[in-house]
């Protein structure tokens, strides 16, 4: 929890700041006498320019990436090879910019968030519905257990094939991969969730004669959400790799994202392929701040998401 | 606390007379699976307008004995005999529920029995005036103090207006002073509503301080070793605990607490 850490974190803060500001001023121990009055600011001023600098790392990493990025380009790759890694710049003017290019990445971005979208929807109709079959009825949870581990077991990629073979190459083989590779961290979240209901609301709860839907309804899916968001979170990223694997794989209907970055690759159109690379990274991140953020509106009203936030 | 307590009444229609028995334990035993006996041998009466604390140590089948009466855990012997319509029971954690309110996590219990909304609004209201919480209604458990989730959780379960209240060493984990001030205001609610009280805690003064009648156990198997009928009248002012009469009953406790223990 915040609250846990932060005033731990404070006072190391300040203790580190204090100490130079203590040994420079001993001779007139002004602040030394002062000190809790002067305290919170000094505590302020550290953690302000503790944040600038936690926010300036990664922005100077990335700067290096694009030079070493560039080096590349440049300085290790013959001109006539320049498409295997195009420089930063011409990613934008190539491709970003260039008219038929994005008349080609943007249907098919809407497609694979159509796709993303219906899968992960499906995925947690079901793997809420499974979880909480499971966890109302030991035999239920012994019988269908197992199979949502070899779910999560199996390599997904190995199914893909039979999957066209049985529904074809369209938008439902697409959707069932997704919801395939989607699907095991709805079921075990949510599961994961009900049963550590604390024990002592249990018993509340037994006290006072609820049923199993009252208890179920008021008690254990309220308390689970946490763990069932952490888990649609999960799933979210996930929901894109199936949406993008599908498509790869299948190569045919319309093209999703999927099919076009196998496209550009077959034709060395770097500065596309690229762009579609990042247009594929920037959906998976917007999902997954999609269902933070989600997952915030509701329950981070009482529950901290920093004890479990990645 | 101080204003004059609401009447619960008209949540249920008829209210018990003080004296009438609602707890009865005879012969009580506790055996678990394992063979561990948890209880055995255990007599005990509870009426309206008795607060009966029970002092042990720690893993003498006290918290069994609640869950006994409770009907949380059968007893493996005797009989345990529960008159009461409705029982409250406070557990040593507040266990309020997270994601609702202070008014929402007091209107539970009534909730959970089928009371109608309006009814389960009203009870929830003056009990939450009874335990002075008026104005955190509003407020997430997590924003609340120990002392003032403790409240709630008292709050939650007057709204039954029970003729049996059992309470798990309810402020064992709160800071003395705040202990302290939970004890007056409980003895005040005992007052105004004449409840029976099956009380468990570790603390002497505590006991001494709240009951009508304290009682020594000792584990191993858990049994009551002696039996204190405790003369101060309804009216406890923290004054009380440094009058002679009061140390010299807390001292026989003691010394009980200690016989048994050895």
């Amino acid at each position: 929890m915040t609250t846990t850490v932060h005033p731990a974190e404070e006072t190391q803060v300040a203790s580190t700041v204090d100490t130079p500001t203590t040994a420079a001023t001993a001779a007139t121990a002004d602040p030394v006498l002062t000190g809790a009055g002067t305290a919170p600011l000094v505590e302020r001023r550290g953690r302000g320019r503790k944040r600038v600098t936690d926010s300036l790392l990664p922005i100077a990493v990335f700067l290096g990436l694009v030079a070493v990025w560039y080096a590349i380009t440049y300085l290790v790759l013959d001109p006539d090879r320049r498409f295997l890694m195009p420089a930063p710049h011409t990613i934008v003017t190539d491709a970003l910019l260039d008219g038929p290019t994005m008349d080609k990445i943007l249907p098919a971005l809407g497609r694979s968030i159509v796709v993303t979208f219906t899968g992960l929807a499906i995925a947690i109709v079901i793997g809420m519905v499974w979880a909480i079959a499971m966890s109302q009825s030991r035999p239920i949870e012994r019988s269908l257990f197992p199979y949502a581990v070899a779910l999560q077991c199996i390599p997904i990629l190995a199914l893909v094939p039979l999957i066209g073979f049985w529904f074809g190459y369209d938008f439902p083989s697409r959707v069932i991969v997704c919801v395939m590779i989607a699907l095991f961290p709805i079921v075990s979240n949510t599961l994961f969730g009900i049963q550590s209901v604390d024990r002592g609301m249990h018993e509340l709860f037994t006290l006072h004669n609820a049923g199993r839907t009252t208890r179920l309804l008021k008690l254990e899916l309220p308390a689970a959400m946490p763990a069932i968001f952490a888990g649609f979170r999960i799933s979210a990223g996930l929901s894109v790799v199936g949406a993008i694997v599908g498509d790869l794989f299948f190569k045919q209907g319309d093209p999703g994202l999927g099919i076009l970055l196998d496209n550009f690759r077959a034709r060395l159109q770097g500065q596309e392929l690229f762009l579609t690379i990042i247009i594929t990274a920037a959906l998976g991140f917007a999902v997954f701040g999609l269902f933070g953020w989600l997952a915030k509106v509701a329950v981070g009203r009482w529950y901290d998401q920093s004890r479990d936030a990645g | 606390m101080s204003a004059p307590a609401p009447t619960l009444s008209s949540a249920r229609p008829a209210a018990g007379q003080p004296g009438d028995l609602v707890l009865r334990f005879r012969d009580v035993a506790k055996a678990f699976p394992d063979g561990t006996v948890a209880l055995e041998g255990v007599d005990l009466d509870v009426r309206r307008g008795d607060f009966v604390t029970v002092v042990g140590p720690s893993g003498c089948g006290k918290s069994t004995l609640l869950r006994i009466a409770s009907g949380l855990s059968p007893a493996t012997a005797g009989t345990s005999q529960v008159d009461a319509e409705r029982i409250g029971y406070v557990f040593q954690d507040a266990t309020l529920l997270p994601w609702r309110s202070v008014q929402k996590n007091v209107e539970l219990l009534a909730e959970l029995h089928g009371m109608s909304r309006t009814a389960t609004r009203q009870a929830a209201l003056d009990a939450i005036d009874l335990v002075g919480l008026r104005g955190h209604e509003k407020k997430l458990p997590r924003a609340l103090s120990g002392g003032m989730r403790m409240r709630a959780s008292l709050a939650r379960s007057l709204t039954l207006d029970p003729d049996l209240f059992l309470f798990d060493e309810p402020f064992g984990a709160l800071d003395e002073i705040t202990r302290e001030r939970l004890n007056d205001e409980l003895i005040r609610l005992f007052a105004a509503k004449g409840f029976g009280a099956l009380f468990i805690t570790h603390s002497v003064s505590e006991a001494v301080y709240m009951s009508t009648k304290v009682l020594v156990m000792s584990g191993r198997p858990g049994h009551v070793v002696e039996s204190f009928d405790v003369p101060f009248g309804a009216e406890r002012t923290p004054e009380l605990r440094f009058t002679p009469e009061f140390a010299a009953l807390a001292g026989e406790v003691s010394h009980a607490l200690r016989e048994g223990h050895s």
